[in-house]
């Protein structure tokens, strides 16, 4: 016993000194992941998964890594430790971005060129349906009680509701234009989308499908239009919000209660996605442009670090 | 979402039996609540659409060309330039018109080379078509433009003309290509950031050549840039058999850092290229281009259109279809926005403030209301890759930087 409880504590200390946290980013460029240990600030290794990777996602026991290789017409799944593609699913063609359920059975994945998505059911790898949406969809999110899945379609500008019982499309919100990444706040009852076009953040009520605010950037010095909102996530106690600029190459942070913009931290060029540590003390952001990933202090609210990545990082994932 | 988390919260204390009864009928009251709440909604002008069942009737209108000298017999003869483009943004809007219950439509009319243009266009007018797609040469533009006394908006697809944009504008005409002034500026600001000061202007004799040749000058001065010499060519010889020998003796001016040719029907700027006395790069109609499109364009999720209009045509995307298309998905966006079908409510909102297009060109476009004109970077295209997009970073602008391409404001003349 003894023995046992000093050989998991050592364990615990290993794990908590040696490095908290890994990061994947999918590497559009270099068709890629590159595989980081962010605290220490070391680029670990990059890994070569298949042509033009773009989404991705961790499966619910970590264990697996997602990701959409677009130029391929695929979804592949990585085993998270020895980085081998393990099995190929029928995402469709040109995938981008997708989302789990919340038990990890079900993915849903945005078809853009044929403006719809696809189910795959995760169990048996097997593509089950495809529901019909608007024009060039991209962002997708499942809300946490996995009664919804949101598809934005980028042309059409509007966020479909689909009812994830019997995947038929239940309400339509038009948003401003160009929807690119959306996001449920932890409780279940807000979509954040973001409007690339418009330079502005949409806060939406799950319950009525209506907008209830729209926040508007705007960053001294910065022309309007390059303000392009992306990826937006909002933190488990919903006291922060965050949406990465684009070509401002600015984080907003934004008080999820009073959706006011209290801070425009600047980070690399071109920045994306964004993705919280497992417990959001920091922040990650994939900017494109300069091949980099930035680290945010949440806490502070300052950029702490930048780790060259590799060419073109794209979107990122956390394994404890 | 509250109601659910008290239920929960009750089903967890005792007397579970009689609140299970009591949940249930609360589960149906929420469910009446909710079908009530989704009822309410729908009819409301909420963000949740209800469905109108609208009709957005859009004409286009074009006419026969005549087949125009080429360089080469081998180049693909394109007939159906825009058409496709329209069509394409009319699937992208019925697309979206299966959420709004909006459908549209598009009718073709496409005048015989000899045919009347002016009759068919009163007809469309007495049909009561109120959004016309226009792909016809600025002249037979500013014909019937004078005959419609704002009863329609017309969405010219096809002029580059300045005077159309300024002293001569007409209301109710949006323009979606760039003026020559917007492509001239576009290379100057490229040129400038290369430090290419110096110019050589070869005009071609046609009376586009000209009108390019002016907005190329115009262009010039703006930039404080420098033409050092100015040449016509005359196409006095076979340039064909004997470009190799004459374009080096067409081309001894005094030195200059690049040669801006203005061809606008490809006749000869291709001979320029390597064969010039001195060794310069060659811009303008041909070698380095501007242009509202190109088949290389890539960036900004072009990648999606132009594969979806592959698909449709074909064929490869050519400016006058990016131009149909835009002039079919602003139809679009504004319709969907306004709930609106009629020519003053769409053009009250695309001239407005929140009208903003998504183009595949990384920025919003929009259209200036002094003079219709879409607002939009221009490729700057080699023939097989894109070298830049201005407007360039640096050229600032107080209002939008868009604006420093073409005619701002304070230049307009509109009456």
């Amino acid at each position: 016993m003894k023995l046992k409880d000093i050989l998991v504590a050592s364990l615990f200390c290993y794990s908590a000194i040696s490095s908290a946290e890994t990061v994947f980013v999918t590497l559009e460029k270099d068709n890629a992941i590159a595989v980081v240990d962010p605290v220490e600030g070391k680029l670990l290794k990059t890994v070569e998964v298949g042509q033009r990777p773009r989404g991705i996602a961790l499966s619910s026991d970590q264990q697996k890594l997602y990701i959409a290789t677009s130029d391929d017409d695929a979804v592949i799944v990585v085993d998270v430790n020895t980085l081998k593609v393990v099995a190929k699913l029928p995402s469709g063609e040109d995938p981008e971005t997708f989302a789990l359920n919340s038990d990890g059975t079900k993915m849903y994945v945005s078809n853009e060129d044929d403006n719809q998505v696809t189910v795959i059911n995760l169990i048996d790898h097997k593509a089950e349906k495809t529901v019909g949406v608007g024009v060039e969809p991209e962002g997708i999110a499942v809300s946490p009680n996995d009664e919804w899945i949101v598809s934005a379609s980028e042309t059409t500008n509007m966020v479909h509701w689909i009812d994830a019982k019997t995947l038929a499309i239940k309400a339509n919100t038009l948003v401003d234009p160009r929807p690119r990444a959306l996001s449920f706040t932890a409780d279940g009852k807000q979509l954040w989308v973001t409007s690339e076009m418009n330079s502005s953040t949409m806060v939406i009520d799950v319950a009525t499908k209506e907008i209830i605010k729209t926040i508007k950037f705007a960053i001294p010095a910065v022309g309007q239009e390059k303000v392009q909102p992306v990826g937006v996530v909002i933190d488990a106690l919903q006291n922060w919000a965050y949406v990465a600029l684009g070509p401002a190459n600015r984080v907003a942070v934004i008080n999820a209660k009073t959706y006011e913009v209290e801070k425009y931290l600047l980070v690399g060029a071109r920045v994306w996605n964004l993705a919280f540590s497992p417990t959001q003390e920091r922040l990650y952001t994939t900017n494109g442009v300069s091949h980099d990933i930035s680290l945010i202090d949440t806490k502070n609210h300052k950029v702490t670090k930048s780790i060259a990545v590799g060419r073109y990082p794209w979107g990122l994932v956390v394994k404890k | 979402m509250l109601l659910v988390s008290n239920i929960e919260g009750v089903i967890a204390g005792n007397g579970f039996n009689i609140m299970l009864i009591r949940f249930k009928r609360m589960l149906s009251w929420l469910c009446f609540m909710r079908f009530f709440v989704l009822l309410v909604s729908f009819l409301g002008s909420g963000a949740v659409f209800s469905a109108p069942n609208q009709e957005i009737r859009v004409a286009y209108l074009t006419q026969e060309k005549k087949p125009l000298a080429a360089l080469s017999n081998l180049d693909e003869v394109v007939k159906d330039k825009g058409w496709q483009g329209a069509n394409l943004g009319l699937n992208d809007n019925n697309t979206t018109g299966q959420f709004t219950g909006q459908h549209y439509s598009l009718e073709k009319k496409l005048v015989a080379l000899e045919g009347d243009v002016k009759a068919t266009f009163l007809a469309l007018l007495k049909e009561n078509y109120q959004l016309i797609v226009v792909n016809l040469p600025a002249d037979k533009l500013a014909e019937i433009s004078a005959l419609n006394k704002q009863q329609a908006l017309l969405f010219d697809v096809a002029t580059h003309t300045d005077t159309l944009r300024n002293e001569n504008c007409m209301t109710s005409v949006l323009h979606l290509l760039p003026s020559r002034a917007m492509r001239a500026d576009a290379l100057a600001q490229y040129m400038r950031k290369k430090r290419w000061n110096k110019w050589f202007l070869v005009i071609g004799n046609t009376s586009e050549d000209k009108l390019y040749a002016q907005a190329i000058k115009r262009s010039a001065k703006k930039f404080a840039m420098k033409i050092v010499a100015e040449k016509t060519w005359l196409h006095s010889f076979d340039a064909r058999r004997t470009a190799q020998a004459d374009v080096p003796v067409f081309s001894q001016v005094d030195d200059y850092d690049v040669l801006v040719v203005a061809d606008e029907q490809g006749l000869f700027g291709e001979y320029l290229s390597y064969r010039s006395w001195l060794p310069r790069p060659v811009i303008g109609t041909q070698g380095l281009t501007a242009t509202a499109w190109h088949k290389t364009h890539e960036q900004w999720g072009a990648v999606q259109i132009q594969n979806r209009f592959k698909e449709l045509a074909g064929r490869k995307m050519r400016e006058e279809d990016y131009a149909a298309y835009l002039a079919l998905r602003s139809i679009g966006e504004a319709a969907t926005r306004t709930k609106e079908v009629n020519a003053d409510s769409i053009k009250s909102y695309l001239l407005s403030a929140q009208f903003k297009l998504q183009g595949y060109k990384g920025k919003p476009l929009s259209f200036r209301p002094w003079n219709g004109q879409l607002r939009q970077p221009v490729l700057l295209a080699a023939p097989t890759s894109i070298v830049a997009t201005p407007p360039l970073e640096g050229y600032l602008h107080p209002k939008n930087e868009l604006d420093t391409l073409g005619f701002d404001q304070p230049e307009v003349h509109c009456q």
